[in-house]
């Protein structure tokens, strides 16, 4: 066989390298597409620049078979505990891409309804800037992830166990009056319970 | 124009009326409103042939150069068979805005005026279900009211975080 | 197989609804590409209710249209209806050039035209391309988006985003178009009878495709009009409305020879499917004719109305251009509109798009309303689901074409 002439008869690495390379090669992306991000998102997995190139063609819209979670679009307040839920319903090891300004920092919607920043309400591991990205910036995340995954990954996986602490920017909400009591929709465990906000 | 001579017959004094450019409108005030938007919009569906409701809208006023009542709902009418258009401005005020439902005349004003209660707080009385559909159903303020600040009080960061050790 | 929608089981209504269950559809579902979500009451699999769910999407596009100027606000209507954002730039300036009293120069009348159709048909091909995919044809989406992407190339070459062009501005363009863009146009022109000949050969006589969209979601003449419904969907029912011919603006009185409009008698999803495979062969015959016709001339309107940006060369060069530009970008400048208010509409590939602009002197709206079509347009889904099957949610969602972002603003 030509095949044996290429390949050694036995390899020797460590198991967290070969975990790596099997993850790093078939991300399974979560769309969760909200916005304009989608549809280049849909541009990305069709014709021209195929992601499929990359190992990361097969989208599931089930959370629970997916690797990776590609925010496309920007986040309503509406949605928030809803991609909560999405994310903490996919398995480990699990990653999350914010693609675009929008979910990486509310982009051109400083406004009242829109979360300025999903990275304060998830882990988010790569960002991908543009209004929308273009699919090649798309592509490039997906690459940048895989050599993460290949530098810091382990195969049970416990990298993730030691963060524990919040890692996304400074918490707004506490920067609130004692005045200002408003109630919103807050708790991912139930998605439409109210929370009041601590009072400071 | 054929439908004032109606409308005058009908519901004389009771509206004034403007025009801008193409936009020939129709404004009832707040002290009327309650009583004669009803009938009226009634009447043009129906004896002067705006049978198309293309858009309803609601405006908040505060603050507006010469303007008297605070919330105004805008009913844009079309007559699908000649093509005019016409405005009619119904006013409400605070601290009860409330004007009658126009669902109906024409079924799509539902979540229409769903929409300008979201938005504004002005009621529709004899509306199906009204209740709020764009923001979430615990949400407290108005925001498109002009008193509201644009980036609001701080409502789109009172969430939980999930870190990674949660996950 | 489609239920008989005329006649509402009578045993539902008064008898135990025991066997009734309730499935909650999205706000992340495959079917619905957008968010928006359904809480269906079902028996078996047939829908005997539908409550939509929205805003989830809700993002303060108004209250942001109070906070930014005329020329400002375009980033953010672009992302409206964002599988064909340049209809929407049109369909905002024409509001706002109406309520200033501009009349834009005919190259530029011409140019938008252009470009507002090649919009029109890159929604419709992404619209028929995403409904075949849920039915479980993909070649056709595959095919849409190929075209698409030519689309996109004539965007970035005219405006440099593929996307989001933002091309347009108060009295004009943000610039010219050049010969490069107009061959990418021809290019397209040329290509893409075949594209839509390709979609119509895989679908047309497709039978699963005709079997799941044929009598489904079928919506009447008059529930058409009673619920506002315009643009494709309602034209599918029987209403022959199209801003284009009844109100034209932009060039389209022109060139109103070039192009018929496309309607439907049956109302159902197969109908819209096909009134917007022909809206795509009009939009065509128009950019052909525009593009072949391109009158020759500025873009922009005078610069001595002080109304338009000016470009680069006139502001770097000239202390008059220096002095408006300054006028127009001043937090405390900017134009001087009359105190009135003003609706203006263009026929954008889902439906009439309007604006109901409130001024207050001050450059910028102090409302700015939109008349979405989808948001409209999604109030009828209800009526049309009751009494089909639950896989024939996704084949009326495709054929509605709902985008989240002009739905929920």
């Amino acid at each position: 066989m030509a095949l044996t002439n290429l390949l050694p008869d036995f390899l020797i690495a460590p198991l967290d390298y070969l975990a790596n390379m099997a993850r790093k090669h078939s991300l399974w992306p979560m769309p969760f597409a909200t916005a304009c991000c989608g549809i280049e998102l849909m541009a990305t997995a069709s014709s021209r620049y195929d992601v499929a190139r990359f190992g990361s063609e097969a989208m599931r819209f089930s959370p629970r078979q997916c690797d990776v979670m590609i925010v496309a679009g920007r986040v309503a307040m509406k949605m928030v505990p809803v991609m909560q839920r999405i994310w903490l319903q996919m398995p480990e090891p699990k990653w999350c891409i914010s693609m675009g300004a929008c979910a990486s920092s509310g982009g051109v919607f400083d406004t009242y309804a829109v979360v300025q920043g999903i990275d304060r309400f998830i882990p988010v591991d790569v960002y991908v800037p543009g209004c929308p990205p273009r699919p090649e910036q798309l592509i490039r995340s997906i690459i940048d992830l895989q050599e993460k995954i290949q530098r810091t990954g382990t195969i049970d996986a416990r990298e993730f166990a030691s963060r524990t602490a919040y890692e996304g920017p400074t918490a707004l909400a506490r920067e609130l009056g004692a005045e200002e009591a408003i109630v919103a929709p807050g708790d991912y465990n139930t998605a439409t319970r109210m929370r009041s906000l601590p009072l400071v | 124009m054929p439908y004032l001579d109606t409308l005058n017959a009908n519901f004389a004094g009771a509206f004034t009326t403007s025009a801008f450019r193409d936009n020939a409108r129709v404004l009832i005030d707040a002290e009327r409103a309650t009583k004669v938007l009803f009938p009226l919009l009634k009447c043009l569906k129906e004896e002067c042939g705006f049978n198309f409701l293309t858009e309803l809208g609601g405006i908040d006023y505060l603050g507006y150069e010469g303007a008297t009542d605070r919330f105004c709902v805008v009913y844009g009418l079309t007559n699908l068979t000649t093509g005019d258009r016409l405005w009619v401005k119904a006013f409400a005020n605070d601290p009860s805005p409330e004007l009658p439902s126009a669902v109906e005349l024409w079924r799509g004003a539902d979540w229409m005026e769903r929409e300008v209660y979201d938005m504004y707080g002005v009621r529709f009385t004899g509306h199906p279900d009204l209740r709020r559909i764009l923001m979430p159903s615990e949400y407290t303020a108005y925001p498109l009211r002009k008193d509201y600040p644009l980036r609001g009080h701080g409502e789109r960061h009172n969430f939980p975080t999930v870190t990674r050790a949660d996950s | 197989m489609p239920v008989d929608t005329a006649t509402p089981p009578d045993d539902i209504a008064g008898a135990d609804q025991e066997f009734l269950y309730t499935l909650n559809f999205g706000p992340q579902h495959p079917a619905t590409h957008t968010t928006l979500r359904l809480i269906l009451t079902l028996d078996g699999e047939t829908i005997v209710n539908a409550v939509p769910d929205i805003g989830y999407l809700h993002s303060g596009f108004e209250k942001l249209g109070e906070d930014l100027d005329f020329n400002q606000y375009v980033t953010v209507v672009d992302r409206m209806n964002y599988i064909s954002p340049f209809g929407n730039e049109c369909a905002w300036f024409t509001t706002v050039e109406k309520l200033l009293g501009i009349e834009i120069t005919p190259r530029c009348k011409y140019i938008r035209v252009i470009l507002a159709e090649l919009a029109r048909i890159s929604d419709h091909l992404l619209c028929v391309g995403a409904a075949a995919l849920d039915l479980g044809a993909l070649t056709a989406f595959l095919y849409a988006f190929n075209a698409r992407e030519k689309i996109y190339n004539v965007m970035e070459s005219s405006s440099g985003q593929r996307f989001h062009p933002s091309y347009a501005r108060v009295g004009g363009l943000m610039a010219d178009i050049s010969d490069d863009v107009v061959a990418l146009i021809r290019d397209f022109v040329k290509t893409f009878p075949k594209v839509h000949s390709d979609i119509v050969r895989l679908l047309n006589r497709n039978r699963i495709f005709l079997d799941r969209t044929k009598g489904i979601g079928v919506l009447s003449k008059e529930d058409a009009i009673s619920y506002s419904c315009s643009g494709p969907v309602a034209r599918a029912s029987g209403v022959v409305r199209d801003l284009r011919k009844d109100e034209p603006y932009l060039a389209y009185k022109e060139l109103s020879g070039a192009f018929k409009i496309v309607c439907g008698k049956g109302g159902d999803c197969y109908n819209r499917y096909l009134v917007r495979m022909g809206e795509m062969l009009e939009s065509w015959k128009i950019i052909h004719a525009a593009v072949e016709n391109l009158p020759t001339g500025p873009v922009n309107v005078d610069l001595n109305d002080k109304l338009t940006i000016p470009d680069k060369n006139a502001t770097y060069r000239s202390i008059e251009g220096l002095i408006q530009h300054f006028e127009l970008f001043m937090w405390n400048r900017r134009w001087e509109t009359p105190v009135e208010e003003v609706y203006g509409a263009n026929e954008t590939a889902n439906g009439e798009l309007g604006f109901y602009l409130v001024a207050d002197g001050t450059g910028k709206a102090f409302r700015a309303r939109t008349r979405p079509p989808s948001f409209i347009h999604f109030a009828v889904f209800p009526l049309m689901i009751e009494g089909h099957q639950i896989s024939d949610v996704p084949a009326v969602l495709g054929s509605l074409n709902i985008i989240a972002a002009e739905l929920d603003r």
